[in-house]
């Protein structure tokens, strides 16, 4: 496959501050990929130097082949479907998806053969006169996508363009921005925050906190593997928990000795261990590898989510099965719901259930001794 | 009393604080408006009569061109299209050189904006009768401009007593009017349609062309309205730069009050009042019709 | 557009030449020994000292700030309370008239105010045998009624923007209506009010053409003043004037641009992605 855009060693401050850090990343050809991470993580900056919005403080931006830096953005073969769409107000729906045609001076009955085919693409036919002020958002986002798509670019930005939808519409969404981008087979970069868009959508997914790339990958990859426990924290739900690992495949943690998948670590290493709530066995307490006591439990609808205390240390599940508040419980885990990442900055910043929100966490705070009580 | 009682005696309470207004808007704005036609169809003894208004379309007077004939002119029908002359150049004069200037501005950092702004406004605030003079002084046939012509051994210009010094009178005092309600439309103009419209294709020009000029119409409208209501009723103006030469409506509904003619000076200014109206509905139905087509 | 930027520097610097020349003239001149307003001769303030023996242009003086304060001080508070009650009208056509009485005066040139009030004014002192008609309570109306408009333009959106919560919170806590609008409704459009407040203030100091129209008494306010001065020869004594409501009118606006600056809305804050 084709690299289409390669961004290297790209630095970017604003006001002393640094949004983007010695980026690098390859983008290929006809892929779907998206740039994820927490508000501030810099990956609306990162996009907007693709566009051509912002010059990067060091480093190159390549597009096929060719240094693009100095390229404005009206010369880029790149085109940007902005957050809240940007349409204008003064123009029809016809008018706005027919404006980049318009300024090359394509002939007329090109421009119209164009503009109905796009139309189509989005499913807007017969939206030509309507005033795009007064149509809904679902709506203004798919005249946005059109307009963006009619000058054929080689690569399509998307700047978080489903977050003002509500969230039924927003999935529909999903599908058809996928189906586009697969019929045109365009290169899509989509900046989100939402990881289970993310996931539903991407080709491949770039996680990013700090204004650094934090892991690449594809969905599954990224569930399944993840490289810290940022990442883990991230994506879905995780357990993070301090274990040392004994040798390949053999992790012990709070007091027990597992057997896992992973190898490539050395002996007695301490890591950071992953167990997802969903791949954890509930069992009676003299049968369980670790044995807790439930602290809470919440229907969730799909399942229950279950908050352990396991020798000081909150563990959630997710599980199908009922228990009570305050009954002891014993847990087992398969081999393959381990899994085993390198220690790394975000060690024991993420992964324990006494809190959800980073708020909490504060007020929750225990003393510097306490904590050192919860490792091993 | 219940929450919702309490609201909406709230509500009552306040729609009663509007009362105060509305009797003295009637009173002192509507009613007013009325005694303008009042003594324009009265003569002194207040008899209905057309008398005056037909004296405003009819009154001749006899005037020596420059070729050194003598004509005869309808006096008021001749002052009404010079005032209207004038004030539609210097309306043009302000939009030429306020609109780029808005739209710089518009550009500029936040804090550049306010400071520009406010110099802007100190012009207008002060008094203008003073800032007319002084550009009779500068334009004067002693004045600054020639004796600056004179020291760079130029020959001098006359301009006072012209339409020019006028109009340039005109520009200067309204200039702000115009750059204002521009700049304040470009201001609140979305940065992300002019991100867009580079992002499809356009050039800074085109940007402009296509974007930043058909978003800013209102704001355009809204300075052009400033500027050619008060260019058209200005008396002081066309006395002081003008030499006395040129009348304008302005000034004839002024020297009508000053010799006590209260009728005349009423029809002079009906009649205006209702050309004013007239225009005014016009324009309102001729940019209320914004379409939504066209590149 | 960086290419650009020497050419918009100038162009942006000679509009503020033209606007601000006359201005530097007047300032420059109100200096001057001799008596010509256009051949400097040497520096001197005689002209300030001139200006401060002239009792006639102080009295004016006296007289536009009075008449000021009055017409800014009754204009807003009438003001306020007609764009509280517009806030609260329910019937379409009301709000409608409403909005276009208040235009009337904005719109409208300053002649045809002027003339239309003056001629009431005329009208009504006959109708009841008065021997003046026109006097400083004239000028006061024909003031505060131009001032009105422009304070509810400033009040009306404030009202507008507000969270219709507050007052209806202040109420749920226990206030009477009126309590609540004085103390969760008015100090949320406190801004709007103050603004108003300086608009008409500055209006009615500056008015020449309304207050022309209807003074009557020998009550001179300065504009008026000014007139009657230009119309005979002019001194330097008048730009002595001229320069000091230039820098008083200039201090006022940096200090309220400055005022401004605290509750104008925070900067944009660089959102980094």
């Amino acid at each position: 496959m084709q690299k289409i855009i390669e961004l290297k060693n790209i630095t970017k401050s604003f006001d002393g501050e640094v949004v983007l850090d010695r980026i690098n990343l390859d983008i290929y050809d006809h892929e779907f990929l998206t740039l994820l991470g927490p508000s501030g993580c810099g990956k609306t900056t990162m996009l907007r130097l693709i566009g051509g919005f912002e010059t990067p403080d060091e480093g190159e931006i390549v597009f096929l082949g060719e240094t693009i830096n100095d390229v404005p953005p009206h010369k880029r073969n790149v085109n940007t479907v902005f957050q809240k769409y940007a349409l204008f107000p003064h123009l029809n729906v016809y008018e706005n998806i027919a404006f980049p045609l318009r300024e090359q001076k394509v002939a007329r009955d090109e421009i119209d053969r164009r503009v109905k085919e796009m139309l189509s693409l989005v499913a807007l036919n017969g939206f030509e006169k309507r005033n795009v002020t007064r149509l809904s958002g679902g709506q203004q986002q798919r005249v946005a996508i059109a307009r963006a798509l009619i000058s054929h670019p080689r690569v399509l930005l998307l700047d978080e363009p489903l977050g003002a939808l509500d969230l039924k519409l927003r999935k529909d969404m999903q599908t058809e921005l996928k189906r586009i981008q697969q019929t045109t087979g365009i290169t899509f970069v989509f900046v989100t925050h939402d990881q289970e868009e993310a996931l539903s959508m991407s080709d491949t997914i770039v996680v990013m906190d700090g204004g650094r790339i934090q892991q690449i990958g594809s969905s599954i990859d990224i569930y399944n593997e993840p490289v810290n426990a940022f990442v883990a924290d991230f994506i879905g739900e995780s357990n993070i928990i301090d274990g040392v690992m004994l040798e390949d495949r053999r992790v012990r943690m709070s007091g027990h000795t597992f057997d896992c998948l992973d190898t490539g670590f050395e002996r007695n290493e301490p890591v950071d261990v992953v167990v997802r709530p969903e791949d954890v066995d509930i069992v009676p307490p003299e049968c369980g590898m670790l044995r807790g006591v439930v602290t809470s439990v919440t229907f969730m609808g799909v399942h229950y989510e279950i908050i352990v205390d396991i020798n000081g240390f909150k563990w959630m599940i997710q599980t199908t099965d009922f228990v009570d508040v305050d009954e002891r419980i014993g847990i087992s885990l398969e081999p393959d719901a381990i899994h085993i990442m390198k220690k790394s900055e975000f060690s024991g910043m993420f992964g324990d259930y006494s809190s959800f929100s980073n708020e909490f966490d504060e007020l929750n705070e225990p003393s510097p001794d306490a904590e050192s009580e919860e490792r091993g | 009393m219940s929450r919702a009682e309490k609201r909406q005696t709230a509500a009552a309470m306040q729609r009663a604080a509007l009362a105060p207004y509305t009797v003295w808007a009637v009173v002192f704005i509507v009613v007013p408006l009325f005694f303008i036609a009042y003594y324009a169809f009265t003569d002194d003894n207040f008899a209905f009569t057309t008398r005056h208004i037909v004296r405003f379309f009819t009154a001749t007077s006899e005037v020596v061109t420059d070729a050194g004939a003598v004509r005869e002119v309808r006096t008021y029908l001749l002052i009404f299209f010079r005032s209207l002359k004038l004030a539609v150049i210097s309306t043009i004069i302000c939009l030429l050189m306020g609109y780029p200037f808005a739209y710089l501005i518009s550009r500029a950092s936040d804090r550049a904006q306010k400071t520009m702004i406010t110099l802007i406004m100190v012009p207008m605030w002060m008094n203008f009768l003073i800032r007319t003079y002084a550009w009779m002084t500068i334009l004067q046939d002693t004045g600054l401009i020639n004796s600056l012509f004179g020291a760079l051994r130029l020959p001098t210009v006359h301009i006072i007593g012209t339409e020019g010094a006028v109009v340039i009178g005109m520009v200067y005092d309204y200039l702000p009017y115009m750059i204002l309600p521009i700049y304040s439309v470009m201001a609140k103009m979305d940065v992300k349609l002019l991100e867009a419209a580079r992002d499809l294709g356009c050039s800074s020009a085109g940007v402009l062309r296509r974007v930043v000029l058909p978003l800013s119409m209102p704001g355009v409208i809204s300075g052009i309205t400033m500027v050619l209501i008060p260019s058209i009723s200005t008396f002081y103006i066309s006395q002081k730069l003008g030499n006395g030469k040129f009348y304008l409506i302005g000034d004839a509904i002024e020297s009508q009050y000053a010799a006590n003619n209260l009728h005349f000076a009423a029809a002079i200014a009906f009649i205006f009042m209702v050309i004013l109206l007239a225009g005014m509905a016009l324009m309102r139905r001729l940019t209320g019709q914004r379409i939504y087509g066209g590149a | 557009m960086k290419k650009t930027n020497r050419f918009s520097h100038l162009y942006t610097a000679l509009i503020f030449a033209f606007l601000f020349a006359p201005i530097a003239i007047l300032v420059v001149f109100s200096f001057n020994e001799a008596k010509s307003l256009s051949v400097f001769s040497r520096a001197s303030v005689k002209w300030y000292r001139e200006l401060f023996r002239d009792s006639v242009t102080l009295a004016s003086l006296k007289n536009t700030l009075i008449l000021a304060v009055a017409a800014s001080l009754i204009s807003t508070v009438m003001g306020t309370a007609a764009a509280v009650g517009i806030n609260k009208l329910r019937r379409k056509w009301l709000s409608a008239a409403m909005d276009t009485v208040t235009n009337i005066p904005m719109v409208n040139p300053d002649i045809i105010t002027g003339i239309s009030l003056m001629l009431m004014f005329v009208f009504v002192g006959r109708f009841f045998g008065l021997a003046t008609s026109l006097s400083f309570w004239t000028m006061l109306i024909a003031h505060i009624t131009f001032c009105l408009p422009y304070v509810i333009l400033q009040v009306l959106p404030k009202l507008r923007q507000m969270d219709p919560s507050l007052p209806e919170a202040a109420m749920d806590l226990g206030c009477t209506p009126m309590r609540a609008f004085f103390k969760a409704e008015l100090p949320e459009i406190m801004p709007g009010v103050i603004t108003g407040l300086i608009m008409a203030f500055t209006l009615s100091l500056d008015d020449f053409v309304i207050s022309y129209f209807t003074q009557g008494n020998g009550f001179q306010t300065l504009p008026i003043r000014i007139y009657n001065m230009t119309k005979k020869t002019v001194t330097p004594k008048m730009y002595a004037l001229a320069t000091i409501i230039f820098f008083v009118i200039l201090t006022l606006l940096l200090v309220t641009n400055l005022i401004g600056d605290e509750d104008a809305a925070p900067k944009k804050r660089k959102t980094r992605r």
